[in-house]
């Protein structure tokens, strides 16, 4: 009996022409996820008239089997396990043009193994330009630990850099050298030492420091690491520049790696754009070569930013920690740049915890299981300072590396003062954290007190104590109206 | 100079109290105090000499500013620090480190530059204090009585 439904159901799921996807099988309110299975969650907006479910199944078809005509040889397949499903279709609230959230399930064979390049091609290759939708965004994705254990992840994950660079219980402190270009090498090298021997852990290139006319990059490595090791004869502790080595080919990027590791450099830094592959390259680079791999993620927020296109930050997250990289951007929801706090929250999350359960305050669709895979640094970046100390622990915890770019080297009285200010910033919320003070609420007060023994702090606060970044942000949860946080 | 290892190196010398305090915070979370204590405080210098063992299931920080102000008596003049290690699923790690006592004089390193091929240097840093063999550091005051 059930096989011949089975037959009844290929004959007409197989006849030639053009037929609507939820009927060819990428709909299946029936059907029960496995455990194995890759599990999306995209927000799909419909081109009107068409019903919420063809334009999910739609999703699903063009990220596995479908075309968008019936094939034949779909016959010579076991198409039933390669054919994406649909199982969940949910309206979003209040959303017009309407919403859904749709549940696409895809079995684990469809994609091989460790290759983030093969799975976003699969799950966001062809379909987001879809005719039949007017805007879909890739939510969320569950990786199963069985797909998860086929990556490499962090090169040395976030207890494994503590313990190489001796520093705990307190987030790593950076600023990005400034200005981004221009500087010559001897210049720049300058900037790194002040920095580093005022107070900071770590100093950066920015994402568009390369090679460039003004500052080539073997120039920049030699000052740098000269900087660097100055900075350590001064302060006994260890230090590092992320020494950027994206460049056009994969070549010229192993050339510059391993000469920033023959100079001693603890830590170098790769840019988003140069893809995903070039990504999980330079992770197993890192790890084989005990170096601290650091991503910046430039051009995510060209996808990331609008809420009903693009691909989640939170999804991109998942995949850098899958990749192998020990550090990336992720907020600072105080500073400058886009952040809702539940929305930052969930990246953070994203990156360091074991497990990511179900929260839509966080932008969490689904349980994640890391299988105990090391967590990654994230990165606060962009309009920080030391008067927001009390806010970016509360927000951010412990284990993340705060850059204070513009709020070190713009200090009234010259970098490393800037550097010291965030360092005393830092130390002082700790300790009154720790002590059990209500150091959210007292912050302001724990900073002017701290800033008496501190001129650097003093003048910190006087010039960008006042100073936040309170707009509304684009990308927030569709259930809980959380307002951005003044600083 | 000021070495500047460990959380709240930028603020001034932590009193018992105080020490006390962020003890209770590890505690607290189920961490386990060690009190630790070198001669040679180099960065890479992972292994200082352990005050005994570290102090599992202890209820009270007091038991440990107890145990910094023998091990202070027994090392004055070398650098002491406790550490509060998280043995934790994930973990298994440092969660807390601070010094406690310091030399009442702190020589610092040497940075030492040996210039190689095409403007390469290699860098080495060196503890002055450790040019001198164990006991005969930071004024002859340095006694590793552990």
């Amino acid at each position: 009996m059930a096989d011949t439904q089975r037959s009844d159901r290929h004959r007409s799921r197989l006849s030639s022409g053009v037929m609507s996807y939820a009927s060819m099988g990428f709909y299946n309110a029936d059907y029960q996820p496995s455990d194995t299975d890759i599990l999306a969650a995209f927000r799909v907006t419909p081109q009107p008239g068409v019903e919420p479910e063809e334009a999910c199944a739609a999703v699903a078809g063009e990220s596995s089997t479908a075309t968008w005509t019936v094939v034949w040889t779909d016959r010579l397949t076991d198409y039933e396990t390669y054919q994406a499903k649909c199982y969940r279709v949910e309206p979003v609230p209040g959303s017009d043009p309407p919403q859904y959230i749709g549940y696409i399930a895809y079995d684990l064979d469809l994609f091989e193994e460790g290759s983030i390049a093969n799975l976003s091609s699969s799950i966001i290759g062809n379909v987001f330009g879809f005719k039949a939708l007017q805007a879909l965004r890739l939510e969320d994705l569950r990786i199963p630990p069985a797909y998860v254990k086929t990556f490499q992840g962090p090169a040395h994950g976030i207890v494994m850099e503590r313990e190489y660079l001796n520093k705990y219980g307190r987030p790593l402190l950076g600023a990005t050298t400034k200005p981004k270009l221009g500087l010559s090498a001897r210049n720049y090298g300058r900037v790194v030492y002040e920095a580093l021997r005022g107070g900071l852990d770590f100093t950066k290139d920015d994402e568009n420091i390369n090679s460039q006319q003004f500052m080539r990059w073997r120039d920049r490595y030699l000052h740098c690491m000269e900087a660097v090791n100055r900075a350590m004869e001064d302060t006994g502790e260890i230090k590092g520049h992320y020494l950027n080595v994206t460049a056009g080919t994969m070549e010229q990027m192993y050339e510059r790696a391993e000469f920033a590791r023959e100079l001693g450099s603890v830590v170098i830094m790769i840019d988003l754009t140069i893809g995903y592959t070039a990504i999980q390259s330079m992770a197993k680079w890192a790890r084989a070569n005990g170096v601290i791999l650091h991503l910046h993620r430039a051009a995510h927020a060209t996808y990331t930013r609008q809420k009903n296109h693009g691909v989640s930050f939170r999804v991109i997250a998942k995949w850098a920690r899958l990749m192998g990289v020990d550090h990336i951007h992720a907020g600072t929801v105080v500073g400058k740049l886009e952040g809702d706090p539940g929305m930052v929250k969930g990246y953070y999350a994203t990156c360091r915890d074991n497990i990511n359960a179900i929260d839509p305050a966080l932008g969490f669709y689904f349980d994640q299981d890391w299988a105990w895979m090391p967590g990654l640094f994230p990165v606060a970046s962009g309009g920080i300072h030391a008067g927001q100390m009390h806010l970016l622990l509360d927000h951010l915890g412990e284990d993340c590396v705060m850059q204070f770019g513009g709020g070190t080297i713009g200090h009234p009285m010259g970098i490393a003062a800037g550097a010291t200010a965030n360092r005393v910033a830092l130390e002082t919320m700790l300790q009154a954290r720790n002590e059990g003070r209500d150091y959210l609420r007292e912050g302001p007060a724990i900073l002017k007190q701290a800033a008496r023994k501190c001129a650097p702090l003093q003048a910190a606060l006087d010039t960008w104590g006042d100073i936040s970044f309170d707009y509304q942000s684009t990308d927030t949860p569709d259930v809980v109206a959380t307002p951005t946080a003044v600083g | 100079m000021r070495i500047t290892q460990g959380t709240f190196s930028y603020l001034d010398d932590l009193t018992d109290t105080q020490i006390a305090a962020q003890v209770q915070y590890g505690i607290d979370r189920g961490w386990a105090p060690q009190v630790e204590f070198t001669d040679d405080p180099h960065p890479r210098n992972v292994y200082w000499e352990m005050w005994g063992l570290p102090m599992f299931d202890l209820a009270d920080a007091a038991a440990v500013v107890h145990e910094v102000n023998r091990c202070r008596e027994a090392n004055s003049n070398l650098y002491l620090r406790v550490t509060l290690y998280d043995a934790s699923r994930g973990r298994q790690t440092t969660a807390l480190q601070f010094i406690v006592n310091r030399p009442q004089h702190e020589p610092g390193f040497r940075l030492v530059r040996q210039e190689t091929h095409d403007r390469v240097i290699r860098y080495t840093l060196q503890s002055y204090a450790a040019e001198a063999p164990h006991g005969a550091r930071y004024d002859g005051q340095d006694s590793l009585v552990s």
